[in-house]
């Protein structure tokens, strides 16, 4: 039975829809019970006090929570965030309340003995309560004490194969969508370089020396599962550099009805008849594709790789042969100056082992920022600052049409003075003798 | 030129006490600024060395970290 009358956090079971105020309820029941007879080394009522502090909180419009300070494991500056409660008396249970991040396997694929392991840990050593997944994509493990972070650290690197995921000003718990292992629109094997770049790079991911924040985030193709436009620093979107396949007797098949368009995913209502000049050819951004004479046409050097005319009929149309990645910088969420999306710094990239143009590139935009960055400073905001430009020459990228995002936004080119012959020295009386005063 | 360890935790320890008064956590950037001709990866290694050798501690907020001399400045109860 619950310590802690909750009638505000109550109201949230109401509605259809799932709450993690029932969860909560489910796991201060199953403690209090505890069938296995498990000596808990975090109190029982850490949930019951939760619910109880969460429910404060509603009541009195304010955080009780105080987040931040050392704890940590040995040598690790990241995946242990310290939580504190500051009513310790009345909700003992959450007086330490750390969170605990793991970095989650590639295309978040588990085992279930992987996971049974997981769930007995965190019974015995925190809370009992998780998050599967945080907004970065780590496991994500709530409530535990300082006594229990090295037991837990050496429980998972020892006996379960994983680690700890980043926190801080680190490199972030790098994530990925399943790419190759299941989808046809992968272009690259988005699991591969995650694994690789989360491997190189094992020292910014624990031990921190950015200015702030920074995250990886691997779509294999530009619909984005994971969304690393809008929610990495850098991210790696798939994409091709040659056509779209088109097979044109199954594009007849789509429009003549024997194939339901959209995978028939919109098979609970009557849309009506397909309609290829409304559904695919007049939603194409970039206008590139004609469907004439029984004859689907795409103009692919228009194409901004969308891949909507692929979603309608993806047993017709096939991503190109000629795969890899683009990488973009800089996107992140509003915090100190508002959302931003990534700005494309490489067109494509093959994206094959080792790697090493990855890299480098990454590496350069690294050393740039940590000299360059303000505290607290995204790459993204450090690119609005000093300009994007910048970011090129830092990282020997040629500047290419495609990196414009807005033609005419600004039609300015600075030069500077090494690219112009001459320099900016001339001489009067030349420029005079061709213009009067 | 390369950083001699012992040196360079001396003067980043030096850094930190000169600073005791008015604050006990340090971004990284203001051990960078006291090695202006070394590059930031050497200087992550000075530091690193100096939380192995449990002289300086992490201080994170979540989103945020700093470093500090273990034992220096407020921490809550029971963390340390």
């Amino acid at each position: 039975m619950a310590k802690h009358k909750t009638p505000l956090l109550d109201q949230l079971e109401s509605g259809p829809w799932p709450s993690f105020v029932s969860d909560i309820k489910q796991e201060i029941e199953h403690r209090y019970a505890n069938p296995k007879g498990i000596d808990f080394q975090v109190p029982a009522e850490c949930p019951d006090d939760l619910l109880g502090l969460l429910e404060l909180s509603y009541v009195e419009g304010e955080t009780h929570w105080k987040h931040g300070g050392i704890v940590g494991v040995f040598g690790y500056g990241g995946g242990v965030i310290g939580r504190y409660c500051d009513q310790p008396e009345k909700y003992p249970g959450v007086a330490h309340f750390h969170t605990v991040r793991l970095n989650q396997p590639s295309g978040m694929y588990y085992k279930t003995d992987f996971l049974r392991q997981l769930c007995d840990l965190w019974e015995l050593r925190g809370s009992g309560l998780t998050n599967m997944h945080g907004a970065t994509g780590d496991i994500v493990l709530l409530g535990t004490t300082t006594p229990q972070l090295e037991e837990i650290f050496w429980e998972v690197t020892h006996n379960m194969n994983n680690d700890l995921g980043g926190s801080g000003s680190n490199l972030r718990t790098p994530a990925c969508c399943l790419g190759e292992s299941r989808c046809e629109y992968a272009c690259y094997d988005s699991q591969e370089l995650c694994y690789q770049l989360t491997n190189e790079y094992q020292d910014e991911l624990h031990r921190p020396a950015f200015p702030y924040k920074f995250k990886f985030k691997f779509d294999g193709c530009s619909l984005g599962c994971v969304a690393a436009i809008a929610r990495s620093d850098m991210s790696f979107i798939g994409t091709w550099r040659d056509e779209i396949r088109v097979d044109q007797k199954v594009v007849a098949a789509y429009v003549g009805g024997e194939i339901a368009p959209n995978a028939g995913a919109h098979a609970g209502r009557d849309w009506g008849k397909f309609d290829i000049q409304k559904e695919v050819v007049e939603l194409c951004p970039s206008q590139c594709i004609r469907y004439e004479g029984g004859k689907l046409e795409i103009n692919n050097k228009e194409c901004v790789r969308c891949m909507h005319c692929i979603c309608v009929m993806p047993r017709a149309l096939k991503i190109g042969n000629d795969r890899g990645c683009s990488i973009l910088v800089g996107a992140k969420a509003p915090i100190l100056d508002g959302p931003q999306m990534g700005s494309l710094a490489v067109p494509f990239v093959k994206a094959e082992e080792p790697y090493d143009d990855i890299k480098e590139f990454v590496e350069a935009t690294w050393d740039w920022w940590m000299e360059e960055g303000k505290n607290r400073e995204r790459i993204g905001e450090t690119l609005k600052r000093l300009g994007f430009a910048k970011l090129l020459e830092v990282t020997g990228v040629k500047a290419d049409p495609r990196h414009v995002q807005e033609p005419r936004h600004n039609p300015y080119i600075f030069w500077k003075e090494e690219e112009v012959e001459g320099g900016w020295q001339r001489e009067i009386s030349d420029y005079r003798s061709r213009h009067q005063k | 030129m390369a950083l001699v360890y012992e040196e360079a935790k001396a003067k980043i320890v030096e850094f930190i006490n000169s600073k005791a008064k008015m604050k006990s956590k340090f971004y990284f950037n203001d051990f960078t600024a006291l090695f202006p001709d070394e590059k930031g990866r050497d200087v992550k290694k000075i530091l690193t060395g100096m939380i192995n050798e449990e002289v300086l501690v992490f201080w994170s907020s979540g989103s945020t970290s700093m470093y500090g001399l273990a034992g220096a400045g407020k921490h809550a109860e029971g963390e340390d």
